[in-house]
């Protein structure tokens, strides 16, 4: 199955696909609905305003003094999880990650390796990787089971397959998986992913991860999931990889309790999920399952990017409970592949420049109408709207001085509008060249031309008046 | 220099601004409790058993020597004809004595057997160390005696709950049992059977893990209701 290349689309078809996603009924349907349904699930877990304000304060300082002791923190857990029989690597951008991974598969001469939910393998593409290797890497979360069956990528961080309907799963289940009857119950076709990939956790020799929080005092890693993929990737096969980007880690046990608490209930409205999945080590010798041996991948991937400013580094304050793209009407109307990058919806609007660079992302920060919908309901308070009109000045300007510049920085710089901006600034500041701009515009109205560019895809054309508010005030006097 | 050695040396060179104060978790919470009426044990029983329902997780009230008895009429309910079990764990010898069918002890590496184990086995028994109130879970703590694999493989999960161990909240459990003097290798927090959601926001239980969990929860007498 893993022959079949995911498709990876370059953010800079983002308006085109932006409006086939629009005109498409179906797929808004599926999102207004599903979104619908989180936005009331989660305002139901939070009925007090006042209790939740304390509760976002409290998390916003978890995160932002973890940041502040970011480097000491990772050092600290690097020692505990070595101490604890952790082998942690150390990866500064997707190839180096792919490379360490497709290494430690190879030593163990992988065919097969499975993989709980993880959006850094997404980031990074490890699935590509593993296939141009030659292991067939299968995901076991439902959702992401799903898209990956159908040769996709997750159109959301939490729920993968929201894009899809009932129907249509039913016909991929029919279609791709080998000896399925054709069904549209929702059990049944639970009960066919599970049993196709109980198989798998079987046979397979590698199990991947990702990571929700990495805790440096006692170097435990803490997997957030329902399903028990998670369990079975890092309890059933031999060898157990974590892949985690390095803003993850928190200093202690005590900091998880209030960010989980808000995790669940920004993202799913669940007090909880069904597991907690605390791992600190692999199998002792007198211990009877468990993988024998266990790594930590620890990606940069222009996080220390993000980190170096210190206004951008707030994105770093991200739990990926994806609320903000939940609560996001252009989120809502597109959907997640539109975005074209990893991460859809605000955060990713956010976080992908420094990923993939301003060049390939420039378009995604003005993907918004600053709303403030998802800073909002932000459980840790990341100023969204914020960081977009900063990432928007980035993209059309050179570094502030002082400030080094960022990859593809001043990438959406055009001669046409920086003449047309320093023209109006002309006009602006001399009263003369503004009286006679205005003394043209007003009698050569007749000239404006009727189609003006996207203003009249869907508006009246803009004509100037008959004469200028200066004419009008001066006749009345 | 190493990829290590530079992305530290890159998020050292960064300009730091004024260094946040450390976060006072506990003051948190400890005002939290100071607002609300102090739990009591019977509160904890309560919302325990409330909220474990809507997860989908079924509790029967037993008394300290009954279990066993119950497990087996709760076995025989539910046609279970295979129960894994810790032979090395405290409850074993009470449930060995109590007569069930099937019983299948976990006493050998997982590599060995790993086909029967997924194949062939019905119900699992664990102990907690204890379970939260305020979200209905479970705290298990796996070792050596009972390995991590019997609460998340067979399709039914029984886990031993002492009311004693309920605990109001995670934080309170994480201070009481302070977790930070040393984790185990795994380490759960297990709220119902394994679900999902995944195909159109619809609830299905039975993912990947337990379709069915069952906790044989430990009281007195007079709170058996």
């Amino acid at each position: 199955m893993n022959s079949q290349p995911l498709s990876f689309v370059p953010a800079s078809e983002f308006k085109q696909r932006a409006a086939a996603a629009v005109a498409d009924d179906h797929l808004r349907k599926s999102f207004r609905g599903a979104m619908d349904f989180l936005i009331n699930k989660r305002a139901a877990q939070f009925p007090d305003p006042a209790a939740l304000e304390s509760q976002r304060s409290l998390a916003e300082h978890i995160r932002k003094y973890s940041l502040a002791r970011l480097p000491e923190l990772l050092e600290q857990l690097e020692q505990k999880l070595v101490a604890n029989g952790v082998q942690v690597h150390w990866a500064e951008n997707a190839e180096e990650a792919c490379a360490i991974i497709v290494g430690i598969a190879r030593r163990h001469s992988t065919k097969l390796m499975v993989k709980g939910k993880s959006m850094v393998s997404e980031e990074v593409e490890l699935n590509h990787a593993m296939a141009d290797a030659g292991i067939e890497a299968l995901e076991s979360d439902m959702g992401e089971y799903i898209v990956q069956l159908d040769g996709e990528k997750p159109s959301h961080i939490i729920m993968p397959a929201i894009h899809k309907t009932r129907e249509q799963i039913a016909r991929l289940f029919a279609e791709k998986v080998p000896g399925a009857a054709y069904t549209d119950s929702v059990d049944e076709l639970i009960g066919i992913g599970r049993a196709v990939l109980r198989e798998k956790f079987m046979s397979a020799e590698v199990g991947l991860s990702g990571v929700n929080f990495a805790v440096a005092e006692t170097g435990t890693l803490c997997l957030v999931e329902n399903e028990g993929n998670g369990r079975m990737c890092t309890t059933v096969p031999d060898v157990h990889i974590a892949i985690t980007g390095i803003e993850k880690v928190v200093e202690k046990l005590e900091h998880v309790p209030p960010l989980f608490g808000l995790l669940t209930r920004s993202a799913t409205g669940q007090a909880i999920t069904t597991y907690f999945n605390m791992i600190s080590g692999p199998r002792k010798p007198d211990e009877k399952d468990g993988p024998g041996e266990m790594h930590l991948v620890l990606v940069d991937n222009g996080r220390t990017q993000a980190y170096s400013d210190e206004q951008m580094r707030s994105t770093l304050q991200c739990i990926r409970c994806g609320a903000c793209m939940n609560h996001c009407p252009v989120y809502t109307r597109i959907g997640g592949h539109a975005y074209g990058t990893t991460y859809p919806g605000p955060i990713g609007e956010i976080i992908s420049p420094h990923m993939l660079g301003l060049a390939a992302t420039h378009v995604l920060p003005t993907a918004s109408s600053l709303c403030g919908a998802c800073g909002e309901v932000c459980p840790v308070r990341i100023p969204i709207p914020e960081l977009l009109v900063r990432l928007r000045e980035e993209a059309q300007h050179d570094a502030r001085p002082g400030h080094a510049p960022m990859v593809g920085q001043g990438a959406a710089k055009s001669r046409l509008a920086d003449a047309i901006w320093s023209g109006w600034a002309a006009m602006y500041t001399r009263p003369a060249l503004y009286r006679a701009f205005g003394w043209l515009a007003t009698r050569f109205r007749a000239l404006t031309p009727p189609m003006q560019g996207g203003w009249t895809v869907s508006r009246t054309p803009m004509k100037p008046a008959r004469r200028t508010l200066h004419e009008l005030m001066a006749e009345r006097e | 220099m190493s990829a290590r050695d530079r992305i530290l040396q890159r998020l050292r060179a960064a300009p730091q601004g004024k260094a946040p104060l450390a976060p006072d978790v506990p003051a948190f919470y400890d005002a939290l409790g100071a607002a609300a009426p102090a739990g009591t044990r019977a509160s904890r029983i309560a919302l325990f058993c409330e909220k474990m329902a809507f997860w989908h997780g079924e509790v029967v009230r037993v008394t300290r020597d009954k279990w066993p008895q119950k497990l087996h009429e709760l076995c025989l309910a539910k046609g279970v004809r295979s129960l894994l079990y810790g032979p090395q764990s405290e409850h074993a010898a009470a449930l060995v004595a109590a007569g069930i069918d099937g019983l299948k002890p976990y006493d050998r590496p997982v590599g060995e057997w790993k086909k029967a184990l997924f194949e062939d086995t019905d119900a699992g028994l664990t102990a907690t160390r204890g379970g939260i109130a305020e979200t209905g879970t479970l705290i298990v703590w796996p070792d050596a005696s009972e390995p991590r694999l019997m609460s998340l493989v067979p399709p039914i999960h029984f886990a031993l709950l002492d009311a004693d161990q309920l605990h109001d909240t995670l934080f309170d459990a994480m201070r009481v049992q302070r977790w930070s003097d040393g984790m185990p290798t795994n380490a759960l927090l297990v709220s119902g059977p394994s679900k999902t959601a995944d195909i159109q926001v619809t609830l299905a239980y039975g993912a990947h893990g337990p379709k069915e969990l069952v906790v044989l929860l430990l009281v007195n007498e007079e709170e058996m209701q």
